[in-house]
Formats: structure tokens, C-alpha cells, sequence
């Protein structure tokens, strides 16, 4: 008590309690108001939650288990997040069509509301990756095209190809094309590392990296033919079926032509 | 009729057929115009590549079907000299198919072997001038002439030599040093264990001292790939895992087939793939070989954290990083 | 005589004063080439050589031969600030800013393509119709030094702009030089100035590339198309053509005009493509750092088949007394091509051994009727097409939905076993040919008109050939098998028993033929009717 009572006669103990009091308040107010704010939130949460849950008991439980804790045949989704589940339904991977190595892209089975909801409801059993917002994904601002093109040739040209054409894994997996893709999508495989690819951390690849990642995707899809057909972009390999066929072919068409007589 | 088989004869060369332009005065007419026309479209493609030179801009496209939106400039230069040149030659050609003589002439072949005579004379000549130049007769002008030709063949080979430095141990040896910290690449940041998740990867490369620049030579020995797994999931010696921090191992990514980067990793399988020749490394036995043509495992680079918690290499790699070479020991 | 004309006799006057060339000129104008198409392909080469060192003098004026680093500040926004080599930048230079720069890289590239793809055709066909039997095995040799010098001088130049794709292709030829045994990182060293990449490497071989190999190019296809000249071209059997003469057309004006004509073709076949089909878009591909790499990476299609040679390998090293040595590049790198391109230059020598013919050839043969040599053929080219197409298993992989594992295990077992099947097959096929090219001869052509005979039977009614097209089906040699001594007369097995005892096993082999029509077969059979 003589020690409090020492403190409370020191010099600096009227501006400090003075911060300390206004500090208090702000925060209480601050508390008070988030309180209320998020009443009308939580519950529209729960309900896009139990939304979630139906779908989901419905569409997935039967390989994820009642409580998305995994089965034989398909991984725990507990913690994987709501980005997670909004890239595997939004592209359409999840549900599988059938047991193949590898879920592939097709048109979504649910519409985005529901994939809205099924990703609440994943969240909502453990915290994981969230979807990025638009404000988050506004690469044409915050992206840098040259910077992007040499992050994406060091961390995903090996397996998606110099100009995102996709690539062949072993065991024929492979990595997808990426032209066409939502920058969306293309963030929430990068922090979420969907089946075969490796998750990119934003330590490693910070986010704003990620949407020059994304700027240089967007702008290479974009890309006009600059020096005639592209033949797929995927390197020599078309280029010599090209000559093999159209380039042989049409210069011995000629020689036979040549070589023919004249009527 | 005598049993001796006859074979079919050779009924000689068939008659001289005439051309419609041989007889036909207006079947030529027509040739020569068709040939003049080549020769006219020609032309054009020279005005159309002419044109896109001077009046094209570089940044126009236009959309073609099956090929797309194209550089206008730089499809109007190809196709005009495209047709400039291919109707030069289809003119010639036909020029020479319809109008110029079609008859076949017949020439006959000469034999290649000299008459026994000549080469006699030319074996005579030889000898001769041998002799003459007493090749066989001095031994010492032959003996120290073969030498002198000999030694002077060293010569552009010494003067090769300076075209490198001898390898020494540069290829035993990178940059990483015990406590060299892990940067990523690009962007150079130092790494904490906590800053990769479960099933991330890192493109990192050794951490520059201070007024350091990095080459391409350094890249092409030191760059590393980090995977993070569950640490229940590996399956190595207990060596080997000491060289791993919580789950996070490293391995050179320079391939230990022919030096690719090997940094294509299937995270559900747990496997490296190396994109040129498709060896592939199981991460969870020290990238060990499963498959393809390469020998030898990736080496694995031994890490740890430092003081303020960052990944650092333990020690250096233990083993030469990349493509077997004759020095190699192990 | 026209003004013109004297102006043009004087001129030809006074050339010939001075180098007696009216003489050569005389002769030589009215040379006779015999038409085929097949006989361009040879041509096809030699025009894309000519379009070669054309538009590649263009690319020299602004290539800039250097790995020094630089940084980007051209027209093209996606590298725009990167670090590259002076090399790459230049390219870009030449693809962006220069006027028809791109145009003429692409043109270079498909014509370096069309070239190779020249080669290998016009090869196949010297080889499959004999043309390189005696006298013309030296060009034979000239042409396969040829192919191997084209492979090499392609691998040089697309590595020239210094892009991802080809550094990768360098590091990999670094690799095989490393693993030579003994001397590999010696060399590898000397070749890249120090460790690789180094800064010397792209420089160099610009000079091997531009200089070095087109003036060896220059000089064997000077010697190649003098021999052609000198020993006139070969013909296919026909009516009146002979081993002694040559069917065909004169030189002036026709052949000046085809073969002319032809190159214009060539240049403007190549220019369509240069037009309308990117190829080396090397501004995707990015700059060259070792840590980078692409899905899919692979050389140009003549380097193709070695890749795949590479990939298919099984992982074999050696490790002993401190000393490795990488069979799994240095078998499919070195000693595999090495056999192979051996194989192929010493072939002539070796048929003519295994047969006994040491006669001059100039009428081709028809493939069917050398079953054995056509087997061969097939053979190789089956050994050769697997390997390429394992060259491009990831993206045949991709593209038909397999596996690059079940790929590269179709490769691994095919190359052993397609080729010989590929070769009983073939020669199978080549005796059935000449089991109809007999029946068509005897019984002439099937004409699909059915009569019905007095007695209620239906026949097909045959019309006989054209005795040019008798001949032409019958007019090759059949040659008997050999049959060297084993023994001499005394009956003593004499010293070289055993390689004549293999060399009559080959020549039966190689003799087995179904026996051509005679027109005594013919009169019989017409008696008979």
C-alpha cells in the first residue's frame, strides 16, 4: 500500500491515469459497438452455417464424414478453411464426377451462394484460410507484371509451364492449365496448395506478390499473337509436328507437282 | 522354242506425248498468261510487305481465324514476302512445265575408273616422285619430320588451355556455410520455420553478405528447395532427421542427373519431379530415386534456426550438388 | 544479231579468253537431270541452307553475343526491369523494335527446322531406293557428317538468345560434357570458362555458330554437289533407262527453271510459315537463371530422340575408388548415337560386304525389292521414332490423357522390342509387294468387271499392264545368295571359314525374294487361257 500510495503522488501519475482512463473508455465503446454490430451478423452467420451444414451432410459427409472429419477415402476438411472450399466447388473439382487420380475442373454444382455456404460452414469448424476479398484481389493496382512473371518461372513454371499452359505430374496427374481462371481462384490455390500443389505461404511469397503473380498470368492469357499462331505454347514439341506436317508437306506437294507432266 | 527363261524386255523409251500447249496455240496463250499472272501476284505480295513496313504500326493486331488476334505488321511483311517469293517460283515452274520443251533426253554415263594404263602411269608418277624426294632413303628426314609434325599438333591444344581455369574443387563446393540463413528467391527475405505451413514449399537461395552480388554461378549451385511436412511423415535415419527443423527439409534443387531445377513437389504424394527427364525423388526418404534416370538422391542440406529464429544451414552440403562428374567420390 | 546480242557475246567472249570456260559451260548447259519429286528433297536442304545464311546474317546486324547482365527497358512490359543477359535482350530487341525482326527469327528458325527435316527425308530416301551403293558412298559419308553437323550447329543456335528454355537445353550439354570420364570436368570447365553458366559460354559458340560451322557446311555441300554433278544423279527403273545412260531433262532451260523455281518455293514456304506460326517465342520462356525451369522443357525435334534416349534410361552409375562414372548419360548421351551415326556411315560398306556387290549402281532400286535393306531401314527408324516420341512423353501424356510413367515403360520395353518386330514385319510386307508386283505382271490388273461364263461361272476380267509398266515391275536384278568356300579344294577348311560362313548367311538372308514374272511365264500362262 505505501507503494501505491508513493506512485499516486509522482509527477507523472495525473496525465498517465488521464491516458489510461480515455484509453478505457475508447476500447469499452469500441467493444460495446462491435458487440452490437455483430448480433445481426452472427445470426445470418448461423444460418449461412446451417445452410452449410445441409449441403454439405447432403453432398459431401459421404466421403468427408458427418463431421467433415475425413474418411478412407477422402481428407479431414477440419481447418482447411473457407478459401479451400470456395476454390475446390467454385471450380467445380469438388464434388468428384468419379474416383480418378486427380479431381478435375468442371462446370460447379453449386451455385455460389451455396459454395458461399458450405465454405461458412468449414470455416466454422476450425479457422483456416479465408476467400480473399475483391478489395484484397485488386491485382491491375497493387500487382507488378515483371516481378510477377519471375516469381511465377521460379515457384510455378515447373509444373503449370512457362506461359500457364499446365504440365504432367507422375502417375498422370497433372498441373492444369491456368487461362481462364479467376484471380480468386488462382489466390486461393496459392494459399490453400489444392491436391498435388504445395501451398505458398505469404511469408515466402508475400500477397502483394501473389496479385503480381496473378497480373502476369492475366496478362500473358491476354496476350495477343504476337508472331502468329501460338501452337499451344507448349514449347518445340508442336513446332516439329508442325514442320513434320504442314512445313514437309506442303514443299513435297510442290515437288510432286513439279515433278509431274504437264497435260 | 528353247527351255532358257527369257525375262520381259525393255520396251525402250515410249513416244513423245504433246502437251495441250504443244498443238494448242490457245492452250499456250493460256499457259503464258497463267505464268504471267503468278508473276503479277507476286508483285503484289512485294506491294503488301512494302506497305506494312512503312504504314503498318507495330502495336496493331488483327483477328484471323484459326490463328487469332495477330501482329498486323508482322503478318503482312511474312505473307507478302510469303507470296512474293512462292509465286516467283510456282511462275518458273509451271513456266517451265507447260511451255519449255518436255522432251525427254537420253545422255549417257561415262565410267568413273580410270584406264589401267593411267593408273599405272599415275602409280609410276607417284613412286617416282617419292624417290625423287628420297623419302624412303633418308629415314632421319622422315623420323624427325613426323616428330616436328607431331609436336606442332600440340600447339593449338596449348593454346586452349587458357580457355578456362581447372576445376579445383568448384564442384565440390557451394556457398553454404554452417549458419548461412535461407532467403527466398525472389525477394531475398530470410525465412522462420513458422512462416511455412503444413505442405508449403520455399525457392530459397543462401542469404548475401553485405555488398555481395549474386551470379547465375552461385544460383546454379546453391539453390535450394524447403518443403514442410508433418514430421511423423518422414521416414529417415536418425542422421537425416536431425538435418530437418519441425517438419521442414531441404534439398539442393539443382537435379542430380543432369542439373535441372527439380522443384516441380506433388504435396499429397509427397514426391519431386524433375521436369526434363522426369526422375522422380520420394521427400520422405531423403529423395530417394523412385523412379527415372537419375542414380542419386537430391542432397539434403542440414538446417536449423538461429538465435532470432530464422532457418539457417547447419553445416554445408556434405556431398558435390548436381551432375556426377569423374572426381566424384561417392 | 541484235545489239543485245552482241553485247552479250562480247561479254561471254571475253570471259572465256580468260578461263576457257565457254568449253566446260558447252557441256555442262545441256546436262540431263531425271525427274522425280523425290529428287528435290535433297534441294529442299540445300535452299534452306542458302535462306539460312540469309536470315541469319539479318539477325547478326542487332544480336549482341553477350552474357553480360543487363537490365530490360525495351518495348516488351511483361520483362520490363528484369536482370538478363545482353543476349536475351538483344533477341527481344530484334523481335520488338526491329521491322520485321521477328519475322526473319522465326524464318531462321523454321527453315533451320525444315533443313533437318530435309536431311532426314532425302536420307531416307537415298537409303531406301540404294542410291548410296557404289560409286556414291563418299556421299553417303559427306551426307550423314552432314546431319550430325546440322543437329549440332540447331542445338547452338537456339541456344544463342540465352531464354530458359535453352539454358536449360545447355545445362544439360554441360552435364554430358561433365561425365566424361577422366577428362569431363576439365573440359566442361574450358568450355564454360569456369562453372556454369559462366559469361563466356553464349560467345563462343556464336563464333562456332555463324563461322566456324557454316563455312564446314559451305565446304561439304560444295564437295557433295560436285560428286552429284560429276557422277550424274541416279534414276528410278523404267522404260529405256538404263545403268549406262540417264533420262531426264536439260539443265538449260528446264531444270534451270524447276530447280530455280524450287528455291523460290522453299523461301516462300518457309516465309508463310515465319508468317503465321510463332515458334521460339522466347519473351515467354523469360531469361535464363539456373534456379528456374519450365514444365515440358525439351530440345528442338532433331535433338528430340536423344532427350527421350536420356529420359528412358535406367538410373546406372558406377562408384568406385573414389571415382563415378554416370552410365545413365553417358550410354544414352554418347555411346548410343555414337553407335548409331557409326552404323549408319559405314553402311554402304557393309551391305556391299554382306551381299558380294561390288558393282557400280545408278538405277535405284525399288524398296520392295531389297527386303532385307527396307527391314533394316524400318528397323532404325522405329528405334528412332520411339525415342522421339519419348522425348515429348509429357506432353503426348497431357494431351491423351496417359501417364508419363506408362510412357516412359512403353519406351523402355518398345525400343527393344518394336524394332525387331518392325523388321519381320516389314520384310513380310516388302515379299508380298513383290508377290503382287508378280501377279499384276502375269495376270495383269483387276479391272472389277464380272462376266459370267457359258457354264454359269463368274470371273473377274484382268486387263494385261503396259510393257513399260512390265518392265518397269521386273526389270531388277535378283541375285543369288553367295557361296564362298568353306573349304578349299583340297578340302581343307581354309583360315577365313567362319566369317565366310556368316557372310553366306547374311547374302541368303538378303536374297530371299519372291522370283519375278518372265515373259516365258507369261506366254505360258496366255497359252493357257
Amino acid at each position: 500500500m505505501k507503494r501505491l500510495s508513493r506512485l499516486r503522488r509522482h509527477r507523472a501519475a495525473g496525465p498517465i491515469l488521464l491516458i489510461f482512463a480515455l484509453f478505457t473508455i475508447g476500447t469499452t465503446f469500441q467493444v460495446a459497438s462491435a458487440v452490437n454490430s455483430d448480433t445481426t451478423t452472427v445470426a445470418a452467420r448461423s444460418a449461412t452455417i446451417d445452410e452449410g451444414k445441409q449441403l454439405f451432410l447432403k453432398g459431401c459427409s459421404s466421403c468427408h464424414g458427418l463431421n467433415a472429419e475425413g474418411g478412407q477415402i477422402a481428407p479431414s476438411l477440419i481447418g482447411v478453411g473457407a478459401a479451400d472450399v470456395d476454390f475446390q466447388v467454385g471450380t467445380g473439382r469438388m464434388p468428384m464426377a468419379d474416383m480418378s487420380v486427380q479431381a478435375m475442373r468442371k462446370k460447379p454444382v453449386y451455385n455460389p451462394e451455396q459454395v458461399n455456404a458450405l465454405a461458412t460452414y468449414v470455416a466454422s469448424l476450425a479457422p483456416g484460410p479465408a476467400v480473399p476479398t475483391d478489395a484484397v484481389l485488386n491485382y491491375e493496382r497493387d500487382g507488378s507484371v515483371a516481378q510477377g512473371g519471375e516469381l511465377f518461372r521460379t515457384n510455378c513454371a515447373m509444373c503449370h509451364n512457362f506461359a500457364a499452359q499446365g504440365g504432367a505430374l507422375t502417375q498422370g496427374k497433372y498441373a492444369p492449365t491456368l487461362m481462364g481462371v479467376e484471380p480468386k481462384q488462382i489466390y486461393e490455390a496459392m494459399i490453400t496448395g489444392p491436391q498435388s500443389m504445395p501451398v505458398f505461404s505469404d511469408k515466402t511469397i508475400t500477397p502483394a506478390e501473389k496479385l503480381s503473380i496473378i497480373k502476369w498470368i492475366k496478362s500473358t492469357e491476354a496476350e495477343p499473337q504476337l508472331g502468329g499462331t501460338a501452337l499451344g505454347r507448349v514449347g518445340p514439341v508442336t513446332e516439329g509436328l508442325l514442320v513434320w506436317t504442314l512445313g514437309i508437306g506442303l514443299l513435297i506437294g510442290v515437288a510432286v507437282w513439279l515433278a509431274m507432266k504437264a497435260r | 522354242m528353247s527351255n532358257e527363261i527369257e525375262p520381259i524386255r525393255d520396251p525402250g523409251l515410249p513416244a513423245h506425248q504433246h502437251r495441250q500447249a504443244d498443238t494448242d496455240p490457245i492452250a499456250a496463250q493460256r499457259a503464258e498468261r497463267q505464268v504471267a499472272i503468278l508473276f503479277g501476284l507476286s508483285a503484289v505480295g512485294t506491294l503488301l510487305l512494302i506497305y506494312s513496313y512503312i504504314f503498318v504500326k507495330s502495336d496493331k493486331f488483327i483477328f484471323i481465324p484459326v490463328l487469332g488476334n495477330t501482329n498486323t505488321q508482322q503478318l503482312g511483311l511474312g505473307m507478302g514476302m510469303a507470296v512474293a517469293l512462292f509465286c516467283i517460283g510456282a511462275g518458273a515452274i509451271h513456266w517451265a512445265k507447260t511451255l519449255m520443251p518436255d522432251e525427254e533426253v537420253i545422255a549417257q554415263r561415262h565410267e568413273f575408273r580410270s584406264d589401267d594404263e593411267d593408273r599405272a602411269e599415275f602409280v609410276k608418277t607417284v613412286k617416282s616422285g617419292a624417290a625423287s624426294a628420297g623419302l624412303g632413303r633418308r629415314p632421319l628426314i622422315k623420323r624427325s619430320l613426323g616428330v616436328a609434325l607431331g609436336l606442332s599438333g600440340l600447339t593449338p591444344l596449348l593454346l586452349l588451355r587458357d580457355l578456362g581455369p581447372l576445376p579445383k574443387d568448384n564442384l565440390q563446393k557451394t556457398s553454404w556455410k554452417a549458419g548461412t540463413r535461407l532467403v527466398t528467391d525472389p525477394g531475398d527475405r530470410p525465412i522462420r520455420p513458422e512462416d511455412l505451413e503444413i505442405g508449403a514449399v520455399a525457392q530459397t537461395l543462401p542469404q548475401l553478405a553485405p555488398g555481395e552480388e549474386r551470379t547465375l554461378n552461385n544460383i546454379g549451385k546453391d539453390a535450394v528447395l524447403l518443403i514442410r511436412l508433418r514430421p511423423e511423415e518422414f521416414n529417415l535415419t536418425a542422421e537425416r532427421l536431425s538435418w530437418t527443423h519441425e517438419g521442414i527439409i531441404a534439398f539442393s534443387k539443382i537435379c542430380s542427373h543432369m542439373g535441372c531445377a527439380v522443384a516441380l513437389y506433388e504435396q499429397q504424394t509427397k514426391h519431386l519431379l524433375c521436369p526434363c527427364h522426369q526422375s522422380t525423388f520420394d521427400v520422405t526418404r531423403a529423395a530417394k530415386v523412385i523412379f527415372g534416370p537419375a542414380a542419386r538422391p537430391l542432397p539434403q542440406l542440414a538446417i536449423t534456426i538461429d538465435a532470432d529464429g530464422y532457418l539457417v544451414a547447419q553445416q554445408p552440403f556434405t556431398e558435390p550438388i548436381g551432375p556426377s562428374f569423374w572426381e566424384r567420390s561417392s | 544479231m541484235t545489239a543485245r546480242e552482241r553485247i552479250a557475246g562480247n561479254v561471254a567472249g571475253y570471259v572465256d579468253d580468260r578461263t576457257g570456260a565457254a568449253k566446260w559451260m558447252k557441256k555442262n548447259l545441256t546436262k540431263v537431270f531425271p525427274d522425280h519429286w523425290s529428287f528435290l528433297l535433297g534441294e529442299i536442304c540445300l535452299y534452306s541452307f542458302i535462306i539460312l545464311l540469309l536470315s541469319g546474317t539479318f539477325l547478326t546486324f542487332w544480336f549482341d553475343p553477350s552474357q553480360r547482365e543487363v537490365i530490360y527497358d525495351g518495348g516488351y512490359q511483361p520483362l520490363s526491369g528484369l536482370k538478363m543477359s545482353a543476349a536475351y535482350a538483344s533477341t527481344l530487341h530484334i523481335s520488338f523494335e526491329v521491322r520485321g525482326g521477328l519475322l526473319m527469327r522465326q524464318i531462321h528458325h523454321w527453315a533451320a527446322l525444315i533443313f533437318m527435316v530435309g536431311i532426314v527425308v532425302h536420307l531416307l530416301r537415298v537409303y531406301f531406293t540404294g542410291a548410296f551403293r557404289k560409286p556414291r558412298e563418299f556421299n553417303w559419308i559427306i551426307g550423314v557428317g552432314l546431319l550430325t553437323l546440322g543437329i549440332v550447329e540447331g542445338f547452338l543456335g537456339y541456344s544463342l538468345p540465352d531464354d530458359l528454355l535453352s539454358g536449360t537445353g545447355i545445362r544439360i550439354a554441360e552435364a554430358i560434357i561433365q561425365a566424361l570420364p577422366l577428362v569431363g570436368s576439365y573440359i566442361a570447365f574450358f568450355a564454360f570458362g569456369g562453372t556454369f553458366p559462366g559469361e563466356a559460354f553464349i560467345p563462343r559458340i556464336y563464333t562456332v555458330h555463324v563461322l566456324l560451322l557454316p563455312g564446314i557446311f559451305l565446304a561439304l555441300i560444295t564437295v557433295h554437289l560436285m560428286l552429284v554433278w560429276y557422277q550424274k544423279h541416279t534414276q528410278f527403273p523404267g522404260p529405256g533407262r538404263t545403268e549406262k545412260n540417264v533420262v531426264g531433262y536439260p539443265l538449260m532451260p528446264v531444270y534451270m527453271a524447276k530447280a530455280g523455281g524450287f528455291f523460290f518455293i522453299v523461301f516462300g514456304v518457309t516465309a508463310f510459315l515465319g508468317a503465321v506460326a510463332s515458334i521460339n517465342p522466347i519473351w515467354l520462356y523469360g531469361p535464363y537463371t539456373p534456379g528456374q525451369i519450365s514444365a515440358g522443357s525439351q530440345p528442338d525435334w532433331y535433338m528430340g530422340w536423344l532427350d527421350g534416349l536420356v529420359r528412358m534410361s535406367p538410373p546406372l552409375e558406377t562408384h568406385a575408388f573414389g571415382h563415378t562414372i554416370s552410365w545413365n548419360i553417358l550410354i544414352p548421351g554418347l555411346i548410343l548415337p555414337g553407335i548409331m551415326f557409326t552404323g549408319l556411315a559405314l553402311y554402304p560398306f557393309i551391305e556391299s560386304w554382306a551381299t558380294g556387290d561390288k558393282r557400280e549402281h545408278h538405277l535405284l532400286d525399288r524398296p520392295r525389292n531389297t527386303p532385307n535393306r527396307t527391314a533394316i531401314g524400318v528397323m532404325a527408324l522405329t528405334f528412332t521414332v520411339v525415342a522421339l516420341l519419348n522425348g515429348g512423353n509429357d506432353i503426348i501424356a497431357t494431351t491423351f490423357h496417359l501417364t508419363i510413367n506408362q510412357m516412359m515403360w512403353f519406351s523402355r520395353i518398345g525400343i527393344v522390342v518394336l524394332p525387331p518386330i518392325a523388321f519381320v514385319i516389314t520384310k513380310r510386307l516388302c515379299l508380298s509387294l513383290q508377290r503382287a508386283d508378280r501377279d499384276l505382271v502375269l495376270h495383269g490388273r483387276e479391272t472389277g468387271r464380272l462376266v459370267r461364263m457359258p457354264n454359269g461361272e463368274f470371273t473377274e476380267i484382268h486387263e494385261p499392264i503396259s510393257a513399260e509398266k512390265a518392265w518397269t515391275l521386273t526389270s531388277h536384278e535378283q541375285i543369288a545368295p553367295l557361296e564362298l568356300p568353306l573349304a578349299d579344294s583340297a578340302g581343307v577348311r581354309r583360315p577365313g571359314a567362319l566369317k565366310n560362313k556368316l557372310r553366306n548367311r547374311i547374302s541368303r538372308a538378303t536374297a530371299v525374294a519372291v522370283s519375278k514374272a518372265t515373259e516365258t511365264e507369261r506366254r505360258e500362262l496366255e497359252g493357257h487361257h
